[in-house]
């Protein structure tokens, strides 16, 4: 033994960890105190997490349920209605039809319910918090913080609070998703209010606004083009964190490719990363250019 | 030489018998302004007569007005001029409260703005003052129209009744047909007058522009001072205006006043700063202006000499002498009679006189 640690004594060779039988201790009653609570919380949890249960089922149902060529028409309207851009449809469309081809319509429809939902909560958490950061340099020295640590963090790391105090199934995941995507949206927020022309909001001051006629006729659409970017950020994160999130129960895309990596089903698994890649371009194209066209009363040159 | 500045020792300023009735002026008293976190506690340092560098280096707050007292008088326009860093922009957000001071008073219409709350703050903006920026500071996501009728929007006035006010004053500033147009489709001279259309269609009794033309090329400008000019002619506003600019100074100016540091050098009208300067340093600042435009027939006017006949040509006493100068050209004659507001006669005015007055004491000299 001396000899593999190269005449070291003892506790310098191999990491003097607390033994066994106290880690053993330790972490039962951890545990025990810690599930204990959360039994005592249950109904309250249980109550909190009820009306998101309904709201992803009956958002989930009407995706899955409804009849394929609805729900690609609406699908390609929305794309149009936020980009303008017949070739982003064309893309769209072709995508659509190729992920219905494989079979996949309906778990795709699943990833699409959950992303949509994930999107507009982390957007309407983030959107006031970010405001409430613009506004105030403490709370901005508050939040930072909190949003580094959360942006360094693995995602798999957000899935073990979740896991323990909701349990298992769609709505952990959820909260999972919306935590790991709200970080760029508040961020961007903030960052796009305290960058708006001060001449500008000193003009909306001298006009005699108030806090809110400032906000929503100067300071949020000046800030709109970087919202936008964090809308587009966040839709990305929930898109990668669903697929994750699949480990806690979200059916869809991520659930398949999660049995692919455990079973080594080359085909299923390229199939469904495939469709992944190809709703995350949809998405994305279809937010930047919305974005895009938003600032299209920027361009100099007469119409 | 001498006959001029002895003449103009009692032509004092002409501001007085303006003054309009209907328009409160602004009184700034006793204004102080230190930036930094503990402003309070160095006043008294400031008021026994430490500098803005010492301040800065001693203490690291930034002297940014110091001892001003000025009276802006209503309907008319004063000019607050000064380099950059002077104070300017510090001094006319006092006036719309942006910026509180750290000791002073700014009294408009018997009310000390910078004790107002809030609220009353936000009802003096909305109502009584209006602003013009450097830059514009257009909100570009909204129509020249649109943006015109932000004031109003603010004080919560209906589109039916706002839309044709905007779009009164969007014809006034010579915008018309450019309604539907976003600000940066517009030049830089159309963006501002979207700016003073923006300002005059809240119709304050008060119009504070912070270098409101610095940013336009001269030509443009020149047209921006003449739209401000003959809009005041009838709309006799209550108009702070800030430049860096003495030739616009004189132009707008009814009343001057320069900053220096901080600290106010020189109050007065044009001609009076013109043709005597407080010290060197406005004496540098308008060794080279062009006294034509600023100097007034009544100031070089001398006592008519006994049975010297009246001359055939006559001026009014605030016309400047490169008026006079082109109508005694136009009337082929050399001489002419000063006449006062009610018809009073102040004197004669002839061509060598006005040439003397002309030419500044330094180029005087050598
Ligand atoms: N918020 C502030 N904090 C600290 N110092 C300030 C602040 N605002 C202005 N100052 C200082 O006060 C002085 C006067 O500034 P001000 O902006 O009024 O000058 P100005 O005459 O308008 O100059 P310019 O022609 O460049 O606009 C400057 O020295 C400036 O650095
Ligand atoms: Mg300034």
């Amino acid at each position: 033994m001396a000899t593999t640690c190269w005449g070291l004594p003892e506790a310098l060779c191999a990491f003097p960890a607390i033994d066994t039988t106290t880690m053993r201790e330790m972490r039962r009653t951890i545990d025990t105190g810690f599930r204990g609570l959360v039994r005592e919380w249950s109904d309250v949890i249980d109550a909190a997490t009820a009306p998101l249960q309904s709201f992803l089922n009956v958002l989930e149902h009407s995706f899955v349920d409804a009849p394929w060529v609805v729900v690609l028409l609406v699908l390609l309207a929305v794309v149009w209605a936020a980009s303008r851009s017949w070739k982003t449809v064309l893309g769209a469309a072709l995508a659509m039809f190729a992920i219905g081809w494989v079979g996949l319509w309906e778990d795709t429809m699943v990833t699409l319910a959950m992303v949509t939902v994930c999107t507009v909560f982390a957007v309407a958490l983030g959107l006031p918090v970010g405001i409430f950061a613009a506004r105030s340099d403490r709370v901005q020295s508050i939040v930072n913080p909190v949003l580094d640590v959360m942006q360094t963090m693995p995602s798999f790391v957000y899935l073990i609070p979740v896991v323990v105090i909701f349990g298992i199934g769609k709505v952990p995941g959820m909260i999972a998703v919306v935590i790991y995507a709200v970080p760029p949206m508040i961020r961007l927020t903030s960052l796009g209010i305290r960058l708006v022309d001060r001449e500008v909001t000193e003009a909306a001051d001298a006009f005699g606004s108030s806090a809110r006629q400032k906000l929503w006729n100067v300071q949020l659409p000046l800030a709109l083009p970087t919202i936008m970017t964090g809308v587009n950020q966040t839709i990305m994160m929930s898109l990668a964190m669903v697929v994750v999130a699949s480990m806690v129960g979200v059916g869809g895309l991520g659930r398949n490719v999660l049995q692919a990596i455990n079973n080594q089903f080359f085909t299923i698994g390229f199939l469904n990363g495939f469709a992944l890649v190809a709703i995350a371009i949809i998405f994305d194209r279809t937010s930047q250019a919305f974005g895009k066209r938003l600032q299209k009363h920027r361009e100099a040159g007469h119409e | 030489m001498n006959e001029v500045a002895s003449t103009m020792q009692h032509v004092s300023t002409n501001i007085d018998p303006d003054i309009d009735p209907d328009r409160e002026g602004i009184e700034i008293r006793d204004l102080y302004k230190i930036f930094g976190p503990d402003a309070k506690r160095h006043i008294a340092a400031v008021k026994a007569g430490m500098g803005k560098d010492e301040l800065n280096s001693k203490y690291s707050h930034v002297l940014g007005l110091q001892n001003i007292n000025l009276s802006m008088p209503g309907g008319k326009i004063t000019v607050i001029m000064g380099l950059s860093g002077s104070g300017k922009s510090t001094l006319i957000r006092h006036i719309n409260g942006l910026i509180e001071p750290t000791v002073g008073e700014v009294i408009y219409d018997g009310d000390d703005v910078c004790k107002m709350s809030p609220i009353e703050l936000r009802s003096f903006r909305r109502l009584k003052t209006a602003m013009v920026f450097q830059r514009f500071a257009l909100l570009p996501h909204r129509t020249v129209l649109e943006n015109t009728r932000y004031g109003l929007d603010i004080q919560g006035i209906a589109h039916s009744k706002s839309e044709p006010m905007a779009q009164h004053w969007i014809e006034r500033v010579g915008l018309k047909g450019y309604e539907r147009h976003y600000p940066a489709q517009l030049s830089g001279g159309m963006q501002q007058r979207v700016g003073l259309a923006r300002a005059l269609a809240n119709d304050a009794d008060i119009l504070l522009m912070d270098e409101a033309f610095s940013a336009l090329d001269p030509l443009i400008r020149m047209d921006m001072q003449a739209i401000l000019l003959e809009l005041q002619e009838e709309l006799h506003k209550t108009i702070v205006f800030i430049t860096h600019d003495l030739d616009e100074a004189l132009r707008l100016g009814d009343k001057i006043a320069i900053l220096r540091d901080g600290a106010l050098e020189q109050v007065g009208t044009g001609q009076d700063i013109v043709l005597g300067p407080a010290n060197e340093y406005i004496a540098s600042f308008v060794r080279d202006v062009n006294r034509g435009r600023v100097v007034q027939a009544a100031t070089i006017a001398r006592p008519r000499e006994e049975g010297e006949e009246l001359p055939s040509l006559s001026v009014p006493g605030q016309m400047v002498l490169e008026k006079v100068a082109r109508k005694m050209t136009k009337a082929d004659t050399t001489v002419a009679h000063v006449v006062g507001r009610k018809g009073k006669s102040l004197g004669i005015v002839d061509l060598s006189t006005l040439l003397g007055s002309l030419v500044t004491p330094a180029t005087a000299e050598d």
